[in-house]
């Protein structure tokens, strides 16, 4: 169990209304627990004494003068460390009085932060990558300082980690929207970089722990997500240069309730233990002003405490103090947490206690595999090493491939893509058809003329490709308008989120039906939506009377007896509708909406994207939906034969979200109004049928309850075969 | 492959008797069952739960508890009696009266120098065990109230006794109590009703921990006498308790039919100050769980409902293997059915006495997955009570239907059967060799001439039938002079061989011709449960509590190619992982390549001829193989023909007009024949 305890205002914050920064660059300890330094954003810095909450000293930099790095306390000299406008570096001690007097060095390049930990010498980490540690800089503080970033990387967040006597500078930059987190060890000054997963969206928080071995990287994003990374301490040898991918997992969804986090901050404080601010507590609303104690390995919610004011998103953790500034008010709260011996009796922990050496890094991450090539083991079975030998060969012509695709023209690719995937065996060909899928698609984003219609057409129809291995493509044909590879993917792809379901639904409802007709779709489900089209001429041809169960007379009469009724203004509605209802979408837009339809989805993910449809395509979409349904209750003994199509709850589920959806704006909209009224009174004859039928399953359910049953008897000859 | 012609038999009326107390011999890994009609039964838990012992229970015979010391085995009962069994003969090896009125408890020290019983009088008395008796010692301070549960210190210097309505701690130096603990009735009991501590255990660290009748485990400190922790743990009683070896877990049973485990944890991970905490309930019984015992990695429980249930601790095993599943005991690894194939006769053996069926009769032809009208309805022939008060042991038909052989403990029973037109005389056969004076085991031989009895220290009693008398012919004796009970006997059918199963997992196989020992067959790891010879190739077929199956030739004294084949390639997963073991062996008289087993869930011809499973292929493959064209199903089809169609099953056996019968005994009807469980709140009753 984790707890927090009562809590104290170490300060004020002097903070301008509606301001969204707390004015707080940074909290560091000074030397021991009971000591910080705060440096304000403004101009000053102060010491306080935590337990007494009391100021110790001050120091302000002149006007015009700007703080651009949190100060640090270098406890083997007792020195403070301070960067001002970038490029001066002020150290100055207690007795010092004005910071002016202290003593000062200018730099040759742009300091980002400098870093301190205890009995260490303080390490400073330039905008560009270089690090350097403090003493060698300032004996000679106009020395070059080598360039390791490009002018356009920026480091969003640095820290300094020590465990034992290493010491590392870990650094996360962002280029063009990639994350990268940088690892340099202080003792050989050897430096690696990884690419971040899951780049798109930028994390809130980031934070480190040194663990068995491990360096942790947990870091909070927008969407209430906390993800863990791990890095081994032991850095690979022989990447300098090479950016390797970084697999993360998911460690714990916070609760969101409505909408994104804005500033929100998560820290770790044990192997188990997460404190978490600016998040919503699950069962008090939606008010963010929390500080949450979860633990990870039971996605329990542990403690947690409102916290008055706003929430800067900022949050430190030193010695079982949590700072958190809030409000007016920069609180210190202390925090216990407990290892709890449930996981140890339920058998979920194997060594309680005991200190585990964790392996480095396991690779769990699928973007990983994809990536890697395939590396030779020692230990390989026979058969493992010819499919490798295999998986080899086809490497090699992959290879060979991406580079075409990177230059070639699109006739080139596609000759050498149908020779490929002739030749190709299937267990390589996974892997394969994904890297050829992405490169694709990169040039195609990159390149607008470059559109490869066909090879990708063939990619998809080797039932390789799903969408998370490719999540730009659907995106691609959807910018190109390509219909008919839209087709492809809906049906082959089994994981397609549900905000690009509702994109392709959205651009098909959008698409004028003349200029669908000219694609070519798949010719099964087009067949098929003719053939369902003719059956309601011809049926009308035949007889007018329905052979379901679905009789107008009852219709009728239903609504004679239910004559105030202010929907049945037209009377004969639910019938006229059904005999004469003609398809409201062209063919093959039809047809692309029946493949929306059977795309696998989840309600609650797809809910939230419905609702983007405007008004005039919800109404269509219904009227095709009331159309399908309509018609499948005519055709259900004249069944069309298909390989695909949609099932009646398909289509059943999908009114019932339409309608979920957009509720309010169909009660508005006065064209809607015949169209539920419509649909209101054939549900309604649907639900009578029902009721019948099954009065009739009970009866018959009795019937055959009334048969005795001569299983129980105590003897019996029966004669059994057996083969 | 073929049709077979079943008689579906579900009249007889087999039932259970309820657990009434589980001892756990962790040396042997053995565990003892005593039931509530007094019969016990020795369960291995090596190589799956196997019944291997069955000592039969007597009229008056009640046993309360069971312990063990070392190998030696107590009893007591409300007949105020401690009886020491003796396993390698299945029968007491002596009774001791206490003197004390009924006996509930027994329990002997850590040391195995000691017993202590508790008494209906209040006393609880010490008995010294010696090498092959055990003698009365003293009494300790007697007490008002009866003694129902007691628990030894492991020092061995104090007891802890569980009375009505409190706890004594005794001092066994002295004999004085040092202790008085008080329990509390239950909230809201009627004041003159007592609360009675069924279950003590007094553990190192001078903690008692009892269970009563109020529904609680309460923790008491017996140094200060007080009460440390309750643990309301049902509104009905809590029966028994059983704590593991290391003292860090205990099990509670309760009449609600659940099984509640504490564990000695501390709260905070890393930190000394542990206490008893309820972590687990188990729910495998319907009725009272009356005995409980705790191995390392799983819990053993029995009650009122007649299963023994041995519950995997799933945190204490890694992969999922034969150890890790939930095991049942429901009926008896042993046979109460015999068949007399050529006259179509059914002997069902109740405890306390026999019935003797004759199959009814159908029509000749009829089409699979039909039933065929009967013409003739089966009909019971006899119905024998077994004379005194002991309960029969084995029993058999000959095949010919003329014969009726039953034991008790102490006495065996011929009879000679004859049938005149609808009516049937029996006569008990009066002069019998003075060998056959009990048997564990007996068999007739094919052609009804012989009776086979199994005896004391592995030996077999051959004896000739005539109408005018009967004559012992020749004792069999194995050569290594083993002392285990015999459990399997069965004889070739052209009357040359004999083979013999006994405890020790030993398979003797005695040539009838030469009247000597002709060779044995090497000793496997696991029990046999069933066997027999093949009647053309005279193989011996085997098979094990483990699952494994064996085929000997007794003609070459090896194991036949298809035996190595199959222990080359081994058996099916599937097969494997079943939950009962094989029961019965008999082959299809059409068929010698035909080997039918049965288990409590399924019948299995096994079909030498065709290849065996691999790991990959679907073993239950009946439903797959009827849906399949005639050319298809050749190249499907293995070894393993399953049929689950009749269960759960007492006894499949091929009658002579190549017909099957098919013995069932529905649980549900067990079920219903039992005393109503304790009522529950339910939602919304």
């Amino acid at each position: 169990m984790a707890a927090l305890f009562e809590g104290s205002t170490l300060c004020a914050l002097s903070v301008a209304q509606n301001c969204t920064e707390s004015g707080i660059e940074g909290i560091e300890l000074k030397g021991d627990d009971d000591h910080v330094v705060v440096t304000d954003s403004t101009r000053s810095i102060t010491v306080y004494k935590v337990s007494d909450q009391k100021p110790l000293g001050s120091w302000t930099v002149k006007q015009g003068q700007r703080i651009t790095c949190p100060a640090v306390y270098n406890s083997k000299t007792r020195e403070y460390v301070v960067v001002t406008d970038d490029k001066v570096i002020r150290v100055w001690k207690d007795d010092d009085i004005s910071l002016d007097k202290a003593f000062k060095a200018t730099v040759s390049s742009d300091v980002w932060r400098v870093h301190s930990a205890p009995d260490q010498e303080p390490v400073v980490l330039f905008r560009r990558g270089a690090v350097q540690l403090l003493d060698s800089l300032l004996a000679e503080p106009q020395q070059d300082v080598e360039n390791i970033l490009s002018e356009e990387e920026v480091i969003r967040w640095s820290t300094l980690v020590t465990s034992g006597k290493q010491q590392w500078i870990l650094y996360i930059t962002e280029h063009k929207g990639e994350h990268c987190l940088h690892v340099q060890s202080l003792g050989n000054m050897s430096r690696v970089a990884y690419r971040l997963e899951g780049t798109g969206s930028t994390s809130l928080s980031y934070s480190v722990s040194p663990r068995s071995g491990n360096l942790h990287i947990l870091s909070l994003y927008p969407d209430g997500c906390v993800y863990e990374s791990i890095v081994p301490m032991r850095l690979p040898e022989g990447v300098e240069g090479k950016v390797l991918p970084l697999p993360r997992t998911l460690l714990l969804m916070l609760p969101l309730g409505e909408g994104e986090l804005a500033s929100a901050s998560a820290v770790p404080l044990d192997s188990a233990h997460v404190a978490v601010v600016g998040v919503p507590h699950p069962s008090a609303g939606a008010g963010k002003d929390y500080l949450c104690i979860w633990n990870t390995n039971f996605q329990t919610l542990q403690a947690g405490k409102e916290m008055a004011g706003r929430i800067y998103g900022q949050l430190w953790c030193y010695c079982g103090k949590l700072y958190v500034p809030h409000g007016k008010a920069l609180s210190v709260i202390p925090f216990e947490c407990q290892k709890s011996s449930l996981a140890a009796a339920m058998g979920k922990l194997k060594q309680p206690g005991g200190c585990e050496l964790n392996p480095p890094v396991p690779v769990a991450s699928w973007g990983a595999v994809t990536q890697e090539q395939t590396s030779a083991s020692a230990v390989e079975t026979r058969k493992n090493r010819l499919t490798r030998k295999s998986q080899g060969a086809s490497a090699i012509a992959v290879d060979q491939l991406i580079e075409l695709i990177k230059t070639g023209s699109e006739d080139q690719v596609h000759k050498a893509m149908t020779s490929f995937l002739s030749k190709s065996d299937l267990p390589g060909l996974q892997l394969a058809v994904g890297n050829l899928a992405s490169a694709l698609v990169t040039r195609s984003l990159e390149e607008p003329s470059f559109y490869p219609h066909k090879v990708l057409v063939q990619l998809v129809h080797t039932k390789c490709l799903c969408h998370s291995v490719c999540p730009d493509l659907l995106k691609l044909a959807l910018e190109k308008k390509d219909s008919a590879l839209c087709q492809f993917c809906l049906q082959v792809f089994p994981d397609i989120p549900e905000a690009i379901t509702c994109a392709c639904l959205k651009a098909f409802l959008s698409t004028p039906d003349s200029e669908l007709e000219t694609v070519t779709l798949e010719t099964d489900s087009v067949a098929y939506m003719e053939g369902l089209s003719a059956v309601t001429v011809q049926e009308k041809e035949e007889n007018e009377t329905q052979q379901n169960g679905f009789s107008t007379p009852a219709a009728a009469e239903e609504n004679s007896s239910e004559a105030q009724h202010p929907l049945h203004q037209k009377p004969k509605l639910a019938s006229s509708m059904s005999l004469d209802m003609t398809r409201p979408v062209g063919l093959h837009k039809a047809v692309l909406l029946n493949e929306i339809l059977q795309t696998p989805y989840s309600d609650s993910f797809l809910l939230p994207h419905l609702k983007d449809l405007s008004a005039p395509q919800v109404i269509l979409f219904l009227q095709y939906l009331q159309f399908l349904y309509v018609k499948y209750y005519q055709e259900i003994n004249t069944q069309v034969p298909a390989l695909r199509s949609p099932t009646m709850t398909q289509i059943i589920d999908w009114v019932c979200m339409l309608v979920d959806a957009h509720f309010t704006v169909l009660v508005m909209a006065p064209e809607a109004k015949e169209l539920l009224a419509g649909l209101h009174s054939f549900v309604k004859a649907q639900m009578r049928l029902f009721t019948g039928l099954g009065k009739i399953e009970g009866s018959l359910h009795a019937l055959k309850k009334a048969k005795p049953s001569k299983d129980n008897s105590q003897y019996s000859i029966e004669v059994i075969e057996l083969f | 492959m073929g049709e077979f012609k079943v008689h579906r038999v579900r009249f007889f009326d087999y039932m259970p008797s309820g657990i009434r107390a589980i001892a756990f011999n962790r040396q042997t890994e053995r565990i003892a069952v005593a039931r509530v009609d007094g019969s016990v039964e020795i369960f291995t838990i090596l190589y799956n739960l196997f019944q291997e012992k069955v000592i039969p229970g007597k009229e008056q015979r009640s046993i309360e508890a069971l312990c063990w010391v070392g190998e030696r085995l107590f009893s007591v009962g409300l007949s105020g009696e401690i009886i020491e069994f003796d396993l390698h003969n299945l029968r007491p090896r002596f009774t001791i009266d206490a003197y004390g009125g009924p006996i509930w408890t027994i329990t002997a020290n850590p040391q195995g120098t000691h017993l202590a019983v508790g008494c209906e009088d209040g006393t609880v008395k010490l008995f010294e065990i010696l090498e092959d008796k055990i003698q009365f010692e003293r009494n300790l301070d007697r007490k008002k109230g009866r003694i129902l549960s007691l628990s030894w210190h492991p020092s061995g210097t104090k007891i802890a006794a569980g009375m009505m309505d409190m706890i004594r701690v005794f001092d066994v130096k002295t004999g004085h109590a040092i202790h008085r603990l008080l329990v509390d009735k239950a909230a809201g009991a009627p004041r003159d009703q007592e609360c009675v501590v069924w279950s003590v255990v007094y553990l190192s660290n001078d903690t008692v921990i009892s269970g009563d009748s109020s529904g609680k485990v309460k923790v008491w400190d017996a140094l200060t006498g007080t009460l440390i922790k309750n643990h309301d743990v049902t509104k009905w009683d809590v029966l028994a308790l059983s704590l593991s070896q290391d003292e860090t877990s205990l099990v509670a049973g309760t009449s609600e039919g659940t099984v509640v485990q504490f564990q000695f944890l501390s709260s905070v991970l890393g930190k000394e100050d542990k206490e008893w905490v309820r972590t687990r309930t188990f729910k495998n019984h319907t009725h009272d769980v009356r005995a409980l015992a705790e191995m390392d990695t799983a819990i053993i429980s029995g009650g009122l409902d007649t299963q023994l249930v041995v519950r995997p601790l799933l945190e204490k095993h890694d992969v999922k293997s034969q150890a890790s599943a939930l095991r049942k005991a429901q009926f008896p690894h042993r046979r109460l059915v015999s068949c007399a194939k050529k006259a179509q006769l059914l002997l069902f053996q109740y405890p306390s006495h026999l019935e003797l069926w004759r199959l009814g009769e159908g029509e000749e032809e009829g089409t699979p997955g039909e039933k065929v009208p009967v013409r003739r309805i089966p009909e019971k022939l006899l119905q024998l009570k077994a004379k005194g008060e002991e309960h029969i042991f084995c029993s058999a038909v000959s095949p010919c239907g003329e014969w009726l052989v039953y034991s008790t403990t102490s006495s065996l029973r011929l009879y000679k059967l004859q049938y005149e037109n609808n009516n049937i005389s029996i006569t008990k056969v009066s002069k019998l060799p003075k060998v056959l004076r009990w048997a564990h085991q007996l068999c007739f031989s094919a052609d009804s001439s012989q009776l086979f009895a199994a005896s004391g220290r592995s030996s077999v009693h051959m004896v000739s039938l005539n109408p005018e008398g009967c004559k012992h012919k020749h004792t069999f004796k194995p050569k290594n002079g083993s002392t285990q009970p015999i459990h399997l006997l069965t004889v070739s059918e052209n009357g040359l061989w004999l083979a013999t199963a006994n405890s020790d997992c030993e398979v003797h196989i005695y040539s009838l011709s030469t009247l000597k020992s002709h060779c044995t067959v090497p000793v496997y790891r696991s029990g046999v449960s069933a066997m027999a010879i093949h009647p053309t190739k005279n193989n011996l077929f085997i098979a094990h509590a483990d699952q494994q199956v064996f085929e000997f030739s007794i003609e070459l004294e090896q194991y036949t190619d298809w035996s190595r084949k199959v222990q080359r390639e081994g058996l099916h997963l599937k097969w494997l992982e079943r939950d009962t073991p094989i029961m019965n062996v008999t082959f299809n008289p059409r068929n010698p390549d035909h080997i039918i087993l049965h288990d409590m869930y399924m019948f299995c011809v096994l079909d030498q001829s065709l290849p065996l499973p691999d790991k990959k292929s679907q073993f239950f493959n009946q439903l797959t193989l009827k849906s399949l064209p005639e050319q298809e199903r050749k190249t499907r089809c293995h070894a393993f023909k399953v049929c689950k169609l009749f269960q759960p099953l007492m006894c499949v056996d091929v009658l002579e007009d190549h017909s099957l019968v098919v013995v069932e005994r529905s649980l549900l009807d067990i079920v219903a024949k039992l005393p109503a469980p304790v009522k529950q709140k339910k939602f919304a009753t």
